[in-house]
């Protein structure tokens, strides 16, 4: 397969094995013109690509933003917080009047989950999900995945455990499509307030206890706790999360092996990692963010390949 | 599908060789040369170049470029485009560069092949080396500087260099593929 199989990218689930290679093999390309002198390629010079960020976002945002220009797009920027949604108009209006400036490509983070699926029903630009609500994030999943393939030579029969917050993560949902997806074996660690109900039906197994998840996995990747995606309380305190669940530079000694620690940020030092795990060669936290310009690159070439003019 | 070879093995070698006379007259020792073979079929010629020159001169500096990505026509082709490699382990700053293809036909690879050049440095010249050159056809005002042979073939004619490593033969064919 030389081309997706996908016009947009939605979620992990609607890609096939083949897509997710493409997409790797595609960013090695561009992994490589990244660390050029000169990082920048003329690709799409004729593709304009909204980023519509309807939540905060810091790394993600700033990662499209950087991989849309070094491939010469032209791109918009638009963020709730100062636009007219605050206003009232619904987000087919919104998307709408954006795409009658002539726009190409939609990249989107929304709260709810499903908005980029019913924004792809709705409307011909490609969409690109830079996360919503608490379903998925693709290219956070494909950038983990192409981490660990960069670090190890392949995915397949790996372990990789996934720590924290599962229920409200969509990191989570989609890095287990994905690494399943890709042979390895994954398993989750958190408190159980914090596991969605039916987890296991995902191929997963649930570990409660750090300690014993940490002795069956290769990688960790380790969640951050969305305070703003809890209006429960679903843990007495974080203080009390970070003594059970928290990782730190004597819990990893203890371990008979090396493991790698991988993080989708932003980290809260001193809750779930500990600033010594979080700095420590262990710790593959900064490439991931590399490879997350590479990744965003392949993935809006791949897309924009697919726009024709009619 | 109609096939009439051009030229054959003897030819081609014949030509190579006449290819490598004319570089070393002109790059004499080589030591300011880089010679970069377009990604995916002139990098086979690139290497049967070096090949012929190793045994007159020695380390010759060499890469492979890629222009997948500087390309211009990304919306307006049927098929995907498929990157390779992008071999360039060095800077082209002051260097003279020979560029390195099989077919020279609109002229529309090498002006990619400039510009993903020109990201390595600036180098102190730029040749181009063609094994074929189709006459008649260019859409730039772009020329070659070593010839292997001129050709006059009509634009719904295709022009294949095949290479001894992939369809175990080295030959120029022509084909009517329209």
């Amino acid at each position: 397969m030389s081309s997706l199989s996908v016009n947009n990218l939605l979620g992990i689930k609607y890609l096939s094995n083949s897509d997710i290679n493409l997409i790797f093999s595609t960013a090695d390309n561009f992994k490589k013109i990244i660390n050029q002198s000169i990082k920048k390629v003329p690709s799409l010079r004729d593709i304009t690509i909204a980023n519509l960020f309807f939540e905060n976002s810091t790394r993600t945002k700033l990662s499209f933003e950087l991989a849309e220009k070094r491939l010469s797009a032209d791109i918009i920027n638009f963020s709730s917080s100062s636009s007219s949604v605050k206003k009232g108009e619904t987000l087919l209006d919104t998307v709408n009047n954006i795409l009658a400036m002539k726009v190409d490509i939609i990249v989107m983070r929304h709260p709810d989950p499903g908005a980029s699926v019913f924004l792809s029903r709705n409307i011909r630009a490609r969409i690109v999900n830079a996360g919503d609500g608490s379903h998925e994030h693709p290219t956070q999943a494909l950038l983990d995945a192409y981490s660990i393939r960069e670090k190890y030579g392949n995915i397949k029969n790996k372990k990789v455990v996934i720590i924290g917050d599962i229920l409200h993560s969509r990191v989570a949902l989609s890095n287990i499509y994905c690494l399943k997806k890709l042979g390895a074996h994954v398993s989750v660690c958190g408190p159980s307030s914090l596991m969605p109900i039916n987890i296991q039906d995902l191929g997963v197994d649930h570990f409660s206890n750090l300690q014993e998840a940490l002795e069956w996995c290769d990688i960790a990747n380790v969640l951050r706790i969305q305070l703003e995606r809890q209006n429960l309380k679903y843990f007495p305190s974080l203080r009390e999360y970070s003594m059970t669940y928290g990782i730190n530079k004597e819990i990893l000694n203890r371990l008979n092996k090396h493991i790698t620690i991988m993080h989708p940020g932003p980290i809260n030092r001193g809750v779930e990692l500990s600033s010594d795990v979080a700095d420590s060669k262990q710790s593959i936290i900064l490439d991931q963010v590399e490879n997350g310009v590479a990744i965003r690159m392949a993935v809006l070439f791949l897309l924009a390949g697919k726009i024709k003019d009619n | 599908m109609k096939e009439k070879e051009l030229l054959n093995e003897l030819d081609v070698k014949i030509i190579i060789e006449r290819l490598c006379q004319e570089l070393i007259e002109h790059h004499d020792n080589f030591n300011n040369t880089v010679i970069v073979g377009l990604q995916p079929r002139g990098t086979l010629l690139k290497n049967r170049i070096l090949e012929n020159l190793s045994k007159k001169r020695k380390d010759i500096r060499s890469g492979n470029i890629d222009i997948s990505f500087y390309r211009d026509d990304l919306r307006r082709r049927e098929k995907p485009i498929i990157p390779n490699v992008m071999d360039m382990d060095l800077t082209v700053e002051g260097k003279e560069v020979v560029l390195v293809d099989d077919v020279l036909y609109t002229g529309r690879s090498v002006r990619s092949a400039i510009d993903a050049l020109m990201t390595f440095g600036r180098p102190k010249s730029v040749e181009l080396l063609v094994l074929i050159d189709r006459k008649f056809s260019r859409d730039l005002p772009i020329q070659a500087n070593y010839i292997g042979k001129r050709i006059d073939v009509l634009e719904k004619q295709k022009v294949m260099v095949e290479w001894n490593e992939i369809s175990g033969k080295d030959r120029i064919v022509m084909s009517n593929f329209r």
